[in-house]
């Protein structure tokens, strides 16, 4: 049904004899209606509603999509945790995205964009992060370790993940808080409400473990190992992922695919599960250097009592037909530049690996773009015969300098306490604002000089401005760069 | 030097597992350098220390840029590795090393600086490895020795100086440590600015002794060359006390 700015939408499913609403829109919402109200209470208070019919089956394979999306994009240990939210088990996964509010960030913001309404939180416990997702007060939540309890004392009973009944029960005992069920004795608690209220709260607390059983993506390769008696040395883990990897290559050579991203899943004997992802820069079902990304990955596994199984699965595959590999020595460059590219892209992260694109553009700090590093070359080049320092300093350095107006070199400026006499010198450069990028730089001029002072050290200066209409910028000196 | 004692060195270095070098040499291309330098010119599957002279930023850009220049004169792509991002591409293609043939990594901290350093080495798709650090111990250089020996890649280690520290002095596994020192640049018949000049300092060498010289510095291919005016001086090239 097409949403209506103007007109409520609901979904209505039956419940007994009456119509319940399960779910209202944003302007429902404003309207006074909520999800629980019987469909004719509503239609007495708003006349004119939009009704659907609520459709749990589809609403569950819509979750199981997006949890698979989740585990595409984020992180190899992903499950929907129905009715309406997707388990992500981020261990190690972090420093991929930069960081864990970037990695939020990031998937709330490609969540955004396809329309999804989303709240998320990370914490160091499911239930923790179920409850602040829900009830936190914004919209993306980090909770560092240790402050679990300090963060879920004002947040509702409710939170907790307990059936409405047990809700109810605390509330009218005077629950109102998960604060207050955490200072009650819990003997009389659980005899009152069973001891799935003080799970839950152990739980989220992280004093009872709690695994996530991950989803496998149906249609991928994937090979198993598991072991009659659980393993867990550096040595065991090694000779399994071995095993694992050239099986799955085999695989993944009968089927004419290469695999781009790997995930390896141990599940250990208390029931938890430790995952961790490999990626290569270009497809390839080569064992020993799929090996080689995985076994110094292996020191994040922890073991803890043992493994008693191991999955491998390759989660990102493109077609990979058969070639001949050429002698040529050119290709077995290429080739080992990528094993190379792979290694450090796993270990370091994929955005610290880099090489850099000439920018048509004469402003010094926009010349270059960071790329991939097997990106094929790009035809620009920067002007041979403007001189360039080997380093720049991003932002320029405002220094002090004395000089002539309107086009004269400084004689002298003055850089961390340093007065340097300039000697010789080269210049003006002038370089004019991009008015095309920000109407700021419209009148935009920049002078630059190649100084060299009494010592024979060589600076990159520039002066903002063109020396004469103050409307170009406001004569002030900068250090840009260094010559040696 | 006599042929008999040239032929008696020349056993020595094959005798001592640590002067094998696979790879060659890359000469300077300046005949008074690459006379001084044990086999004609930079070991390839070697380590190679370059410092600046004094104790600021100016002069790691010009250590830098020495590096560069060596860069320019392999074939093939090499790694730099830093944990400050400041290198400037065009002004490294200034120096004759275009951006498609570097790679860069950059690195949260020193120690794995030194890392990334060691794992590219065993890659002998590479041409050059270059790592900037302050520190270098002698396991450090240790490993990077033996994985550039392996491959036959060159591993060079620009020194970065940490503000107001002093020079990091300790003994490393290095083949050769540079010093490179901006020098006044000799004055043009029109205003402007000429060739920059550097003292170029070879402070230690395995297989041979110190020297130092006046050098201009790297072209447009990175090349180094004899000062016009100094060409045919005996000045030009002075020894220490070993």
């Amino acid at each position: 049904m097409q949403p209506d700015a103007d007109r409520p939408l609901l979904l209505a499913a039956r419940q007994g004899p009456r119509r319940i609403i399960t779910a209202v829109d944003a302007t429902g919402a404003a309207l006074g209606l909520y999800a629980g109200m019987a469909v004719a209470q509503a239609q007495a208070q708003v006349p004119d509603l939009a009704i659907a019919e609520a459709d749990p089956v589809a609403d569950a394979a819509a979750l199981s999509r997006l949890a698979g999306w989740c585990l595409r994009r984020a992180t190899p240990l992903a499950a929907p945790n129905p009715p309406d939210g997707v388990w992500l088990d981020v261990t190690g996964c972090t420093h991929l995205f930069g960081g864990d509010a970037s990695m939020l960030d990031f998937l709330t913001g490609r969540l955004t964009d396809a329309g999804i309404a989303v709240r998320a939180a990370m914490a160091p416990t499911p239930g923790g992060a179920h409850a602040l997702a829900r009830y936190g007060t914004s919209k993306i939540t980090v909770a560092p370790d240790g402050a679990m309890r300090a963060l879920l004392e004002p947040l509702p009973v409710a939170a907790l993940r307990l059936d409405d009944g047990t809700v109810q029960g605390l509330r009218r005992l005077g629950f109102e808080t998960i604060g207050a069920l955490m200072r009650t004795p819990r003997a009389p608690l659980s005899r009152r409400f069973g001891a799935t209220a003080l799970r839950r709260l152990d739980q989220a607390l992280g004093h009872v473990p709690e695994p996530i059983e991950p989803m496998a993506l149906p249609g991928l390769p994937r090979t198993r190992l598991g072991f009659p008696e659980p393993i867990a040395t550096p040595e065991d883990l090694a000779r399994a992922a071995t095993l694992l990897t050239d099986a799955l290559c085999e695989k993944l050579r009968r089927r004419g695919l290469g695999a781009s991203r790997l995930d390896l899943l141990c599940q250990r004997v208390d029931g938890a599960a430790q995952a961790l992802r490999i990626g290569t820069a270009a497809a390839t079902r080569d064992a020993a250097h799929l090996t080689r990304l995985l076994l110094p990955q292996l020191q994040t596994i922890d073991p803890g009592f043992g493994i008693e199984a191991m999955l491998l699965t390759a989660s990102l595959t493109t077609r990979l037909d058969a070639a001949q590999f050429s002698s040529l020595a050119d290709t077995a460059q290429q080739t080992d530049l990528a094993t190379l590219v792979d290694v450090l892209a796993n270990r370091l992260g994929e955005e610290r690996i880099y090489a850099v694109h000439a920018v048509p553009s004469d402003i010094p700090e926009r010349a270059c773009r960071r790329v991939p590093p097997l990106a094929r070359t790009a035809a620009t080049s920067w002007p041979d015969r403007l001189p360039r320092p080997p380093r720049l300093f991003d932002p320029p350095r405002r220094v002090e300098a004395v000089s002539l107006l309107p086009d004269h070199p400084p004689v002298s400026f003055t850089w961390q306490r340093r007065a340097h006499r300039i000697r010789r010198a080269d210049g003006p450069e002038r370089v004019f604002g991009e008015w095309w990028k920000t109407p700021n730089e419209m009148f935009a001029a920049r002078d630059y000089f190649q100084v060299e002072d009494y010592n024979g050290q060589r600076f990159w200066l520039f002066r903002q401005g063109n020396g004469e209409d103050a409307s170009t910028g406001n004569m002030q000196w900068f250090l840009h760069g260094l010559f040696g | 030097m006599s042929p008999c004692i040239e032929d008696l060195r020349a056993r020595i270095r094959l005798l001592e597992r640590a002067s094998y070098r696979p790879g060659g040499v890359l000469p300077f291309g300046v005949a008074t350098i690459d006379a001084h330098l044990p086999g004609g010119g930079l070991a390839r599957g070697s380590l190679h220390d370059i410092a600046g002279g004094g104790a600021d930023e100016v002069h790691a850009a010009a250590a830098a840029l020495f590096a560069a220049g060596l860069l320019a004169r392999m074939e093939g792509v090499a790694l730099w590795t830093t944990t400050a991002p400041d290198l400037f591409a065009p002004g490294l293609a200034c120096a004759g090393l275009p951006p498609e043939r570097l790679l860069y990594a950059s690195a949260p901290d020193e120690k794995t600086v030194l890392l990334v350093m060691e794992e590219a080495l065993r890659h002998a798709g590479l041409c050059a490895v270059v790592g900037e650090v302050a520190k270098l111990s002698m396991v450090a250089s240790r490993r990077l020795v033996l994985a550039a020996e392996k491959s036959g890649v060159m591993a060079l280690v620009v020194r970065r100086r940490r503000e107001g520290k002093p020079a990091d002095a300790t003994l490393t596994a290095a083949a050769t440590r540079w010093r490179i020192t901006p020098l006044p640049s000799a004055a043009l018949p029109s205003p402007g600015i000429g060739r920059a000049r550097w003292q170029v300092e070879l402070i230690r060498c395995r297989g041979g002794e110190p020297a130092h010289w006046i050098m201009e510095a790297c072209d447009a291919q990175g090349r180094l060359s004899l000062p016009p005016d100094m060409a045919n001086r005996q000045g030009a090239q002075g020894r220490h006390a070993a």
